[in-house]
């Protein structure tokens, strides 16, 4: 209770009080009523972060459920390695975000990445995966990807297994083909399922900091800046303690407002 | 997507053969105190792993089994916080830090963390499928509440065990963002923050395998603890959902 007390519940009340305040932290604080707020508004970077990281979860959520949709039918066959491939595809997942973007920082290196030596070799030419403004995002994107989509895979298959075979054998009979049963039959008996990862990759996704952090620093010109990566910079670069603040507690209400929509418009669905 | 190759070997592509050596290790060792942040890393990710089990499953094992009033109030703010965004709670988390003089200590890195709501809810749960009858034979052979939740509870709560202690010990070795803030002396560092600033700040001066090296060295262990307990590991994150 006291771990609550302190850890929790005193910050949330201090991080509103904070709000309507300027501190350095070693100067003492200074009020400043709402011209956090007013900055906010006026704060280009801070929209902009905000624009990137919803432009992140528009190209990150759909891919994530496609391919693991995809990867989870496959295994859900009877193949052989079963346990094998499911065991790789995992393997991103429980190992460090760091180590991920590292690796990747090389794939989509300009010069000596795998991915332009790719395209050098079959005659294209080299695309700037993490220095062009307008698809930086997406390679960052791409990645966080493959990283997740493990364990996403494995909810999947939890889920597909969940489908009576009944139905299958009922549509066999009717001579429905595999794309039919896929649409008709798994899409809806799995739909529980998807709206979980949705949420769940929702969620993971608005605290995405250190990929743009260690791939590109936020550039360039500020098209990978997540809003976590820029309260992090306005909080420990600047030491704007109250904007900083500030902003924290308006992305909360962002966060709030996107997954409220999401259930709403899961509820509706259903 | 050829998640199937592992780390080393992607990244051995695209590194020409000759600094496949050992030298891009050596030369790392040199560079940055990696040993000591592999300790640091080890006695933090255990400290609070310890701390979750233990907090943890006495906090459920009161929610799950002592009757008091506020009981249910209790938990629903623990569900709460549990929905609460982290953004809210990093800038003032880091001022109690700094007036606790706790910035660059262990304390700043474990304390914050030793309660967690998952996995207090995930211990209640758990806790609700043991029979009272059991801990009432417990209670008339003497035994009083802590030995209760650690002689007659724990050995029957492997699974929940097993799943809370996996979670939060990967979660703990990979966080990253809050060590950035609350250490700054070197020698302190966690593992993930050394090779971030080592592959952010120019000290690896463009050497990929230097960087890919410490890459490797900070995957290594997890991966080592994957390889054994896989099975745990898969089953664990797919029963909460929760990476990193």
């Amino acid at each position: 209770m006291v771990h609550f007390l302190m850890f929790v519940a005193f910050p949330v009340v201090f991080s509103v009080v904070l709000t309507f305040h300027k501190w350095n932290i070693i100067a003492p604080m200074e009020y400043t009523g709402l011209n956090n707020y007013i900055l906010l508004f006026d704060d280009k970077i801070f929209l902009k972060s905000v624009g990137n990281t919803l432009i992140f979860l528009l190209i990150h959520i759909p891919l994530q459920i496609i391919i693991a949709l995809f990867i989870a039918e496959i295994l859900n066959q009877k193949i052989k390695l079963k346990g094998a491939f499911r065991g790789a595809f995992f393997l991103p997942v429980i190992v460090s975000g760091v180590v991920v973007t590292i690796l990747w920082q090389q794939l989509y290196g300009f010069d000596t990445g795998l991915f332009n030596r790719l395209l050098t070799g079959i005659g294209l030419g080299k695309i700037g995966w993490l220095t062009d403004p307008d698809i930086a995002m997406a390679s960052i994107a791409v990645m966080a990807t493959w990283k997740n989509v493990g364990l996403y895979i494995i909810l999947f298959l939890v889920g597909l297994q969940t489908v009576p075979t009944q139905y299958y054998e009922a549509a066999d009979l009717e001579g429905a083909n595999h794309w039919q049963k896929f649409f008709k039959i798994t899409l809806p008996m799995i739909n529980p399922t998807i709206f979980m990862v949705v949420i769940l990759s929702t969620i993971g996704g608005f605290s995405l900091f250190i990929e743009p952090y260690i791939m590109t620093g936020g550039g360039p010109l500020n098209s990978t800046i997540s809003a976590v990566l820029y309260i992090y910079k306005q909080g420990f670069f600047y030491y704007h303690m109250g904007y900083a603040a500030t902003l924290g507690l308006f992305f909360a209400f962002i966060i709030l407002a996107v997954v409220v929509v999401q259930k709403k418009f899961i509820e509706k669905d259903h | 997507m050829a998640s199937i190759a592992p780390e080393n070997e992607i990244g051995s592509l695209t590194i020409m053969p000759t600094s496949l050596t050992l030298s891009s290790y050596a030369q790392m060792v040199d560079k940055i105190p990696i040993g000591g942040a592999f300790i640091n890393s080890l006695i933090v990710a255990l400290s609070i792993t310890i701390g979750v089990l233990i907090f943890g499953s006495m906090i459920g094992y009161a929610l799950s089994k002592l009757v008091f009033r506020g009981r249910e109030l209790i938990f629903y703010v623990i569900i709460f916080t549990m929905t609460l965004p982290f953004q809210i709670t990093l800038i003032p988390q880091y001022i109690i830090m700094v007036k606790f003089g706790w910035i660059d200590t262990y304390w700043a890195l474990i304390v914050p963390y030793l309660i967690n709501a998952l996995s207090i809810i995930m211990f209640r749960q758990y806790f609700k499928s043991i029979p009272d009858s059991l801990i009432d034979a417990a209670r008339l052979d003497g035994c009083n509440e802590l030995q209760i939740i650690f002689r007659i509870l724990w050995p029957n709560s492997m699974p929940a065990i097993i799943t809370i202690g996996i979670i939060t010990f990967m979660a703990s070795w990979n966080e990253v963002l809050w060590p950035l803030i609350v250490i700054r002396d070197e020698s302190l560092m966690t593992m993930p923050q050394l090779v971030t600033l080592f592959a952010v700040g120019g000290r690896a001066e463009s050497q990929l395998g230097v960087k890919l090296a410490s890459a490797v060295m900070l995957a290594l262990p997890i991966v080592l603890a994957y390889l054994f307990f896989q099975k745990y590991f898969i089953q664990s994150m797919a029963s909460t959902g929760i990476k990193e």
